[in-house]
């Protein structure tokens, strides 16, 4: 049987690389010894996408993206089609847990500066996947045909329309329409299924790739490949298989038993991953008394609505909306402090972060708010704007704050690790 | 890892705020129960009564009624189904909505989601809400939904039961309703459980695999 296989392995590597990608990418990968509980979160993406890419296409072959169809085939899905409130509760909660998990991969870049050289392509390609992730999440979260969705994507679509002089005939153009209907709904399924996946796809791919050809960082910020044995192997490296494999396969079963928790009891999420105005359909009549985007989005959402409007167009909000998104884009270059992790950074450095985590998470708390309310005793909209400023001030001042600091002196091998 | 704590709360802080989102009046909590067969079996009948005439379910097929709450499937075509010619079909009403508009005002919607639109103590508030009104059409008006076009059509069950009885009722009825408009959630929630306890199990191997490969590493 052995000997079978080695025939067999044989056979095929000298036509296609097959043991030579595994040793690559797996068996002889190092990676550093010392990864701690951020690093399960770049797994979990993967986890999650595949869930959301075999649970979609299940979904597709019994929903109808027609403006009359849709919102029945999804009654359908959840009545009729055998565990087909499986597959939509495993994807409606997906798509949560898919930016829990990348939200918090995220904070692990900036935690132990991931991002920095030589790292900078993994991170625009990262960033490329977030940007895709909130275009299938705004695509998708329309096709249900809700009346959630329906007004969610006319006041997001109705942002473009802020744009001077082009944004009429722009939100018209993608629209399809003069208003949402079912020439939009059809666009966004082809947009969400086919188009956007692919690429999604493609640059996860480019990520790993970019990954695996520097190496990845970890909580130290060192880089192991300095330290090589006489064999050639990082001293502080180990195979990715079998230590990360098994090691992964802990946290990936913690995930999916905190996942199927929401999935099996709670997948409304309490009215934030299924709003209860989607059980209604689509009515173009009808406002929901209080339009929230997702939470994932709320964010940027509170941003929106801290901007005044100018000569009555909210277009100054929406470049602040796109340009919190873009300033994420430059990070690699905006670092210049001589360290990459945390823990050897200088104070300034961690006061910043914490702050940049505060704003960011309580603005997406003010992004569901109303926005004449008050938190804490401050007017939303004030304290919206400040948060706004104080999550820009994290970057901007970032040139700065990373030069001048003192920071500690970074040791050359890693410490901690095993456990 | 304090950080990760403060973010999970902070997520889930809007649930709490959820709560207060109705239109002014404090809601009644309804008294749901999944797993009360009898009560649903008297929210059905109740449905059909008095709300199928013109609240059709369309999503609901009295098929599924009958395996879901253990009612004779001959039973549910002998009782249940004013409406409905086959075992198979959705409980569709045979009014026409634009007749329905034109007598009410509005055409009343369908109630297969209303319990998950408006939440079933949001519902269970409503038909225990009706008060005398003489300004309005049908002398009648609502706690929770102010000047609603529909009348009081629990009135008759309401004088012929004591006000115990007829929250009873009212509640089997609501139970009825969130069944409906989630048929699935006890059926769910019992192979959660299973789900979970095999992700548990599973963890004893995974865990172990774990640290046996690991004590290797320096």
């Amino acid at each position: 049987m052995n000997k079978l296989f080695t025939n067999l392995m044989g056979w095929v590597d000298a036509r296609f690389p097959a043991t030579e990608t595994f040793e690559y990418h797996m068996s002889k990968y190092y990676a550093p010894k010392n990864f701690n509980f951020w690093y399960f979160f770049g797994v979990l993406s993967m986890v999650v996408l595949v869930n959301q890419l075999v649970t979609g296409i299940w979904l597709t072959m019994s929903y109808n993206p027609s403006g009359e169809g849709a919102f029945d085939s999804v009654e359908y899905i959840m009545r009729d089609v055998e565990y087909g409130w499986l597959l939509r509760y495993l994807h409606s909660t997906g798509a949560s847990a898919f930016f829990v998990v990348v939200y918090l991969h995220m904070f692990r870049g900036l935690l132990y500066g991931s991002y920095k050289k030589p790292r900078e392509l993994i991170w625009l390609f990262g960033m490329g996947i977030y940007l895709c992730l909130m275009a299938e999440g705004f695509f998708g979260y329309l096709l249900p045909w809700g009346n959630m969705s329906y007004w969610g994507a006319q006041v997001i679509l109705n942002l473009a329309g802020a744009i001077p002089f082009v944004g009429g005939d722009l939100v018209q153009w993608v629209r399809g329409d003069f208003l949402i209907s079912g020439a939009t709904l059809n666009r966004f399924f082809a947009l969400h299924v086919v188009a956007i996946p692919l690429v999604l796809v493609a640059l996860v791919f480019l990520h790993l790739v970019a990954l695996h050809h520097v190496g990845s960082n970890n909580p130290d910020g060192i880089e192991i490949k300095k330290n090589k044995g006489p064999d050639g192997v990082p001293l502080d490296g180990i195979p990715f298989h079998p230590y990360y494999t098994v090691h992964d396969l802990v946290g990936i079963v913690v995930f999916l038993a905190v996942f199927c928790a929401v999935v099996f009891f709670f997948p409304d999420g309490g009215g934030y991953f299924l709003e209860r105005p989607n059980f209604e359909p689509a009515n173009p009549l009808k406002t929901p008394e209080h339009i929230a985007p997702v939470w994932y989005y709320t964010p940027f959402y509170a941003m929106l609505r801290a901007v005044p409007s100018m000569f009555g167009s909210a277009f100054p909000g929406v470049i602040v909306m796109g340009a919190a998104i873009a300033i994420l884009f430059v990070l690699p270059w905006l670092d210049r402090s001589p360290v990459k992790s945390i823990r050897y950074k200088g104070w300034m450095s961690k006061v910043w972060l914490g702050i940049l985590v505060v704003s960011f998470v309580v603005l997406g708390y003010l992004g569901v708010q109303p926005s004449n309310g008050h938190t804490l005793g401050i007017g939303n909209t004030l304290l919206a704007q400040i948060l706004t400023v104080l999550y820009f001030a994290y970057f901007l001042l970032m040139p700065f704050y990373t030069s001048i600091e003192k920071c500690k002196p970074v040791p050359d091998r890693v410490t901690g690790g095993s456990h | 890892m304090k950080k990760f704590i403060l973010f999970a709360l902070l997520a889930l802080s809007p649930l709490a705020v959820q709560a207060s989102e109705h239109g002014g009046a404090e809601l009644l909590h309804a008294p749901v129960n999944a797993q009360d067969k009898v009560s649903l079996q008297n929210g059905a009948k109740l449905y059909v009564s008095y709300c199928l005439g013109c609240h059709s379910a369309k999503y609901m097929r009295y098929e599924r009624i009958a395996s879901d709450l253990r009612i004779e499937p001959k039973l549910v075509q002998e009782y249940l189904m004013f409406t409905g010619d086959k075992l198979g079909e959705q409980m569709n009403t045979h009014t026409d909505p634009k007749d329905q508009a034109k007598w009410f005002g509005a055409a009343p919607p369908d109630l297969t989601l209303e319990a998950r639109l408006r939440s079933p103590d949001w519902v269970y508030s409503y038909l225990l809400g009706f008060y005398e009104d003489d300004k309005r059409p049908f002398g009648v008006n609502n706690h929770v939904f102010k000047d609603v076009a529909m009348p009081h059509v629990l009135a008759d069950l309401e004088k012929e039961q004591t006000p115990e009885e007829f929250k009873q009722s009212v509640g089997d009825l609501v139970n009825f309703m969130a069944y409906m408009a989630e048929p699935i959630k006890a059926e769910r929630e019992r192979l959660g459980v299973f789900v979970l306890i095999f992700l548990g199990i599973l963890m004893i191997p995974v865990w172990f695999l774990n640290k046996e490969y690991w004590k290797d590493v320096k």
